[in-house]
């Protein structure tokens, strides 16, 4: 593995021999990979793989069957529930609906964080809320309930709220999904930008191929045959690599398993010959 | 990019025109004969999901396996529309192929191709598929009852959560927005007056009149002030109430934290650091613990209104009477016993409806499961702790 050498000091997360999975049922083992500090890392995967159920384990909602999570240094899933809570204190999650709660406007969900946490008085508490809706092109919508916006704003709300406590570290689940082609790269820059200037890390389950390629600076594929890693790197060099495992390789090269002039001759007639 | 569902359309609208114009239908065909080892299918005629297949068909699939035959190769002739039935006849031929390891050659139309190579261009997915057999009684019972042993740890877990979310909230050290505490308040308590007012008084008429009917023979019209009194104060009120906010609060907070649960607002929370017991359970069990004994009082009454309106109007017992009446049968103490089952009632519904929306799945259809369950398991708790209590209160002498 590519960083296994590299300093605990500089890492954000790593992850050793991890299996996650329902009941007896096992969707992914043996998943070793460790982040950076300030990484942009994407999770990637066919749909079905595992890939939410991991981010699920990482961010502590639920318990891995065997392995051990790593924030900075500390065992994350070997302590008490109030000691994940603690460090769950600096990380922010979008889920992959939003999950706004439903009950509260915009401004007070990112505004609850903020109370939970700080002794800021109100008024600077709704200064802060409208700042983060703003960054997220969102400004002007602070009493809006979530549902009267639309599913690409919730996403954004939801990234709102995750940022509100400026955590270091960042789950995304599948957050350009939903939207369009400029809010989606809007977002890539807003993750670059929120990188470079709180030295963020990231950690993004996509599909996007546009995104991984465009911010991505490392990632992992989990293969769903095998069950386990088989991939891990920055997602252009893996794109590139000829050593790239098979499906990673389909995956970061969008398949192209129905294309191709392989075994089919079409003739005049409109018949086609062919073997499968 | 072509679309085989768009394909299949523009194949069967084109059917319907030739249906149409020519009038003339043939019915599917399938030939198969074997030549050199090779297993040679030809299909013709019109297929169509309405038509069954041609007696050979089967036939066809079934020469694959025969001994001798080393490749299978499918034609097609004088073909006309067809659609997803010639489709499943051709898959079947190819799979039974591929599993006597076969090789499959073909000569078909492109579309017809092209679809059957679409079926296998995926190969399933090992262990996708689900072999349940059909569970047997006794093994249905054994099930349910080991499984019976942790879901009632999972309960007492649940509780203590609670309790613990309580005594956090009086030590001053809890996530609870006071805010909610009142808006949950309002919901239950106030929001709840109308209905209480309603069927605590017909409740209290109903109580009136079957007790007149008896009363009336003896001449004792006037004990009906104390039946009505002492069975609404003691007990009634508090029952209706508890009914009544199973119904209509109880249900409420399950499917509330239900959908928050499909929502993953609930996760939101958590990954917060923020426990959902403190921010969404405490601030409703406090509600309901407070204003059901509340609404108890208000029913009952509203309850001796109700058995007033029975004395005065029809009855013909004075008015001032049945008021003095009242006071002299139906003592304090009747109250007091009132408001603790309205207390308990509280509790129970409160924690009925959140545990099963904080347990509830991630689905619409367990959103319904889970408020059926609430309101079940609130109404059966609240029998079973009137039951509890008045044994209780009869040991006591209360």
């Amino acid at each position: 593995m590519a960083q296994t050498g590299t300093n605990p000091e500089s890492l954000a997360l790593s992850v050793k021999n991890l299996q996650v999975g329902y009941g007896s049922y096992v969707l992914m083992r043996d998943v070793t990979f460790s982040v950076r500090k300030g990484d942009i890392f994407f999770i990637m995967g066919g749909s079905g793989c595992g890939k939410s159920t991991l981010l699920h384990v990482l961010m502590g909602l639920k318990p891995p069957q065997a392995g051990q999570v790593f924030f900075g240094g500390v065992n994350f899933w070997g302590g008490t529930p109030a000691m994940r809570r603690q460090e769950m204190r600096h990380a922010g999650v979008l889920f992959q609906s939003g999950a706004l709660w439903s009950s509260m406007t915009l401004a007070e969900n990112i505004a609850l964080p903020l109370q939970q946490y700080t002794d800021l008085d109100d008024d600077e508490i709704r200064e802060l809320a409208s700042l983060k809706l703003s960054l997220v092109g969102l400004a002007g919508f602070e009493d809006y309930y979530p549902s009267e916006i639309s599913g690409g704003m919730s996403k954004r709300a939801g990234l709102a709220r995750a940022l509100a406590l400026d955590p270091e570290i960042l789950f995304l689940d599948e957050p350009s999904a939903g939207l369009d082609p400029v809010s989606s790269n809007l977002l890539d820059e807003l993750i670059q930008e929120l990188r470079d200037s709180l030295n963020a890390t990231f950690i993004i389950v996509s599909h996007e191929l546009a995104s991984i390629f465009n911010i991505g600076t490392n990632s992992i594929f989990l293969d769903v045959n095998t069950r386990t890693v088989t991939a891990e790197g920055n997602p252009t060099t893996l794109r590139d690599d000829p050593h790239t495992q098979k499906d990673a390789k389909l995956f970061l090269t969008r398949g192209g398993r129905h294309k191709g002039s392989d075994n089919f001759k079409t003739s005049a007639d409109g018949m086609v010959e062919g073997t499968l | 990019m072509w679309r085989p569902a768009v394909y299949i359309q523009q194949k069967l609208a084109f059917g319907t025109y030739c249906f149409y114009t020519i009038h003339m239908k043939t019915s599917p065909q399938v030939t198969a004969s074997a030549t050199d080892g090779t297993w040679l299918v030809r299909v013709g005629g019109e297929w169509s999901i309405e038509d069954p297949w041609p007696d050979s068909a089967g036939d066809a699939i079934e020469g694959v396996k025969a001994s001798g035959i080393n490749s299978l190769r499918l034609v097609s002739g004088q073909l006309g529309q067809w659609d997803s039935s010639l489709l499943v006849f051709l898959v079947q031929l190819v799979q039974q192929a591929r599993d006597c390891k076969l090789p499959v050659s073909f000569d078909l139309p492109e579309g017809l191709a092209r679809l059957v190579r679409m079926a296998f261009a995926v190969p399933p997915r090992a262990g996708a598929q689900r072999h349940s057999a059909p569970q047997s009684f006794l093994e249905h019972i054994g099930g349910e009852t080991l499984s019976l042993g942790p879901r009632i740890c999972d309960f007492l877990n649940f509780l203590g959560d609670v309790a613990f979310g309580l005594g956090r909230m009086f030590i001053g050290r809890s996530r609870m927005r006071f805010k909610d505490l009142v808006t949950a308040m309002y919901e239950c308590g106030v929001l709840s007056l109308p209905i209480i007012s309603l069927t605590s008084m017909l409740f209290g008429l109903i109580l009136a009149f079957v007790g007149a009917v008896q009363l009336t023979q003896f001449g004792a019209q006037i004990y009906v002030a104390g039946l009505v009194g002492i069975g609404m104060l003691r007990v009634m009120g508090a029952v209706m109430v508890g009914v009544v906010m199973s119904g209509r609060v109880g249900a409420a907070y399950a499917a509330l934290i239900g959908t928050m649960q499909v929502n993953e607002e609930v996760d939101a929370l958590t990954t917060l650091g923020i426990s959902p017991v403190d921010f969404l359970v405490v601030p409703r069990v406090l509600a309901l613990t407070l204003m059901v004994p509340a609404l108890t009082v208000y029913a009952d009454l509203m309850g001796i209104v109700g058995g007033y309106l029975v004395a005065v109007l029809m009855l013909d017992i004075n008015s001032l009477e049945y008021i003095h009446a009242t006071t002299q049968m139906v003592s304090y103490r009747q109250i007091l016993i009132g408001l603790v089952y309205g207390t308990v009632f509280g509790i129970v519904i409160a924690i009925a409806g959140c545990y099963q929306g904080m347990r509830c799945g991630r689905s619409a259809m367990a959103v319904g499961q889970t408020t059926t369950k609430a309101v079940v398991c609130s109404i059966v708790g609240i029998i079973i702790m009137t039951a509890i209590i008045t044994v209780i209160c009869n040991v006591l002498g209360v």
